[in-house]
């Protein structure tokens, strides 16, 4: 199992530094041609592909196109300050889109956290039969695409034709899937379907990794399973815990494939149901690309503030 | 199996607690497993019995039919957006995973100027989903007029910075200093020593980086989605989307046959590679 261990300090210093590459002693020369040979195609892939986008995003943010006429004249384009965003947090169909991910947030997240480590201590323990099969089949539907994932339970909720509402109607239970309070629920559901076995197998595999001896003598003191659970294994993983919480929560932050697609069958979504889905309908269908670029940033910044805070919470605790 | 749990699990025999959690673990794989059954069986059925007949048992087996109209419809496209997704997702990720275990080599094994500032900023970036950068980058694309092209999908999607960390982390772990100097005091040079050794012993970090990139390509509905009009360049997903978005009753039965021709294979190959992915797609996990 690939362990991730603290860096080895593994090359001397370089007594000598050039601009761009360094070097050991010997060849440094052809060192320096082999880093900078090695780099270059990540690093202007990177640079064009990752940091560009960032910093265009931010620069359009700042400026907004002023028209003149009824609109129908020539366009300037006008240094803006921070009005985008002021505009972005005073926008009522951001603030309930940005609401909406919040509680589907806050309720999806632990719910499917919570399922994935009941199973990962599960399979963990002595009590199941056929971990190897129940393993597989919690972990399948991450293999396939978000899309075909949304496509088929669109599918499977399509009204009048669901076979599940079919399966619900036998017990007397009349649901429908895509009404306007239960469709983000629906969404949720799709979530956790694709992604629990995920997250169960990373929870899995750092309580494999746990040498047996830490519970035995908890074992021999009379502790019982759910005891050793509770107390030595779940607190001995949370950094694996940690890892899937901070995924999740950007993927909620991220929302837009299942909604995207669930939309076609239900009217209860629309085009700006999540912020993602309002950035690109700012952005391409009415072309306020200004706007749009002050979306895209809030929600990259909220993103990273979100992960960063997780991040530091979970160390605290630690220790 | 691991041979520590066999080993706990011969002191017991059968318990309460034993059958609760199978039977809840059971009652659970059906939740996993029954959409894809329905897919599966949805796939042999004509569009009229569709959503006629029982959504999980068969009605009159039609799948030749399916396969053929799926493969006829629109001139065939639908082997187009095949092809298209091999080359995105499948040597998208490839690509990915060659230039990330270049850069994250170099930055683990290697001293130079402005490393530790560089690794600095790749690791912020991992935080930086990329789904949020697919407008600036229509943004930018349109610009140079370079929307509706290839690239303007596969460039985006080959840039990893999760991989370059992984990949720099197990070669910091993994490579030794003495396999990269036996292999200088053999006269290799630094090229050679990396395709001949390094790469073998970072093998494990490359599976990793190459399903977690094959997965996060072919889960990027919103960037093809954006750059895209012309559907001989989408990927499967995007044309099921589409295809979706008619609500016409032939399209229907294509959407969901494409769906199940494009899966069947994934999930196989998913259970026969189980040892890799395991391995794979958790490395990044344990600490």
């Amino acid at each position: 199992m690939p362990t991730v261990a603290p860096r080895k300090v593994t090359v001397p210093p370089a007594p000598t530094s050039t601009k761009a590459g360094g070097a050991k002693r010997r060849k440094p020369v052809s060192h320096r041609k082999f880093v900078v040979g090695f780099l270059v195609p990540f690093g202007l892939l990177f640079v064009a592909m990752y940091l560009a986008p960032i910093a265009y995003a931010i620069v359009e943010s700042l400026y907004t196109v002023k028209r003149s006429g009824l609109g129908l004249g020539p366009s300037t384009t006008e240094f803006a300050g921070l009005d985008n965003f002021a505009r972005v947090f005073s926008d009522d169909a951001f603030l309930t889109a940005i609401g909406r991910v919040l509680l589907f947030g806050a309720v999806q997240v632990p719910v499917m956290l919570g399922l994935a480590l009941l199973l990962a201590l599960l399979l963990d323990s002595t009590v199941v039969k056929f971990p190897g099969f129940f393993r597989i089949a919690y972990f399948i539907p991450f293999a396939l695409p978000v899309v075909v994932s949304a496509l088929l339970w669109s599918f499977l909720y399509s009204p009048g034709s669901s076979p599940y509402q079919k399966l619900f109607a036998l017990l007397g239970i009349s649901v429908d899937f895509t009404g306007g309070d239960t469709v983000l629920w629906s969404l949720a559901n799709i979530v956790t379907w694709a992604w629990t076995g995920y997250n169960m197998l990373i929870i899995y595999s750092a309580l494999q990794a746990l040498p047996e001896d830490i519970y035995e003598a908890a074992r021999l003191d009379g502790a019982s399973g759910w005891q050793i659970a509770w107390r030595i294994k779940i607190p001995l993983v949370r950094p694996a815990i940690t890892l899937t919480a901070v995924m999740s929560v950007i993927g909620t932050l991220q929302l837009y494939n299942e909604p995207a697609i669930v939309k076609h069958i239900a009217p209860a979504i629309d085009s700006k149901y999540t912020p993602l889905m309002l950035a690109q309908t700012a952005g391409l269908e009415n072309s306020d690309y200004n706007f749009a670029a002050a979306v895209s940033v809030v929600l990259a910044l909220g993103t990273f503030l979100v992960s960063f805070l997780i991040l530091r919470f979970a160390r605290r605790k630690a220790v | 199996m691991s041979a520590p749990t066999t080993a706990r699990k011969g002191a017991r025999t059968y318990t309460m607690g034993q059958v609760l959690g199978t039977a809840f673990l059971f009652v659970l794989s059906v939740y996993f497993l029954l959409p894809l059954w329905w897919l599966l069986v949805s796939s042999t059925k004509s569009t009229g019995q569709l959503f006629s007949t029982n959504g999980f048992w068969f009605a009159d087996i039609q799948l030749w039919t399916n396969l053929t109209n799926l493969f006829k419809a629109d001139d065939g496209v639908f082997l187009t957006w095949v092809g298209n997704t091999i080359l995105y997702a499948g040597v998208g990720a490839v690509v990915s995973t060659l230039i990330s275990a270049a850069a994250g080599y170099v930055l683990a094994k290697y001293q130079f100027r402005g490393k530790e500032a560089v690794f600095g900023v790749i690791i912020a970036a991992v935080l930086v989903p990329k789904v949020m950068l697919a407008l600036p980058l229509y943004l930018m694309f349109a610009k140079l007029d370079m929307v509706n092209t290839f690239w303007a999908v596969f460039l985006p999607s080959i840039v990893s910075p999760f991989g370059v960390y992984l990949c720099r982390v197990y070669a910091a772990a993994s490579v030794p200093d003495e396999l990269i100097e036996a292999g200088r005091i053999d006269g290799a040079s630094d090229t050679r020593i990396f395709f001949t050794v390094s790469l073998r012993v970072m093998s494990p970090a490359l599976v990793t980086v190459f399903l977690f990139q094959l997965v996060e390509i072919w889960n990027n509905l919103l960037l093809p989605m954006v750059m895209l009009q012309d559907d001989e360049l989408w990927p499967i997903t995007v044309g099921l989307t589409y295809w979706d978005s008619l609500r016409t009753t032939s399209n229907y039965g294509l959407t969901v046959t494409g769906a199940a021709v494009s899966v069947i294979p994934l999930i196989i190959a998913f259970i026969l590679l189980q040892r890799f992915w395991r391995s794979g797609l958790t490395a990044g996990a344990v600490k």
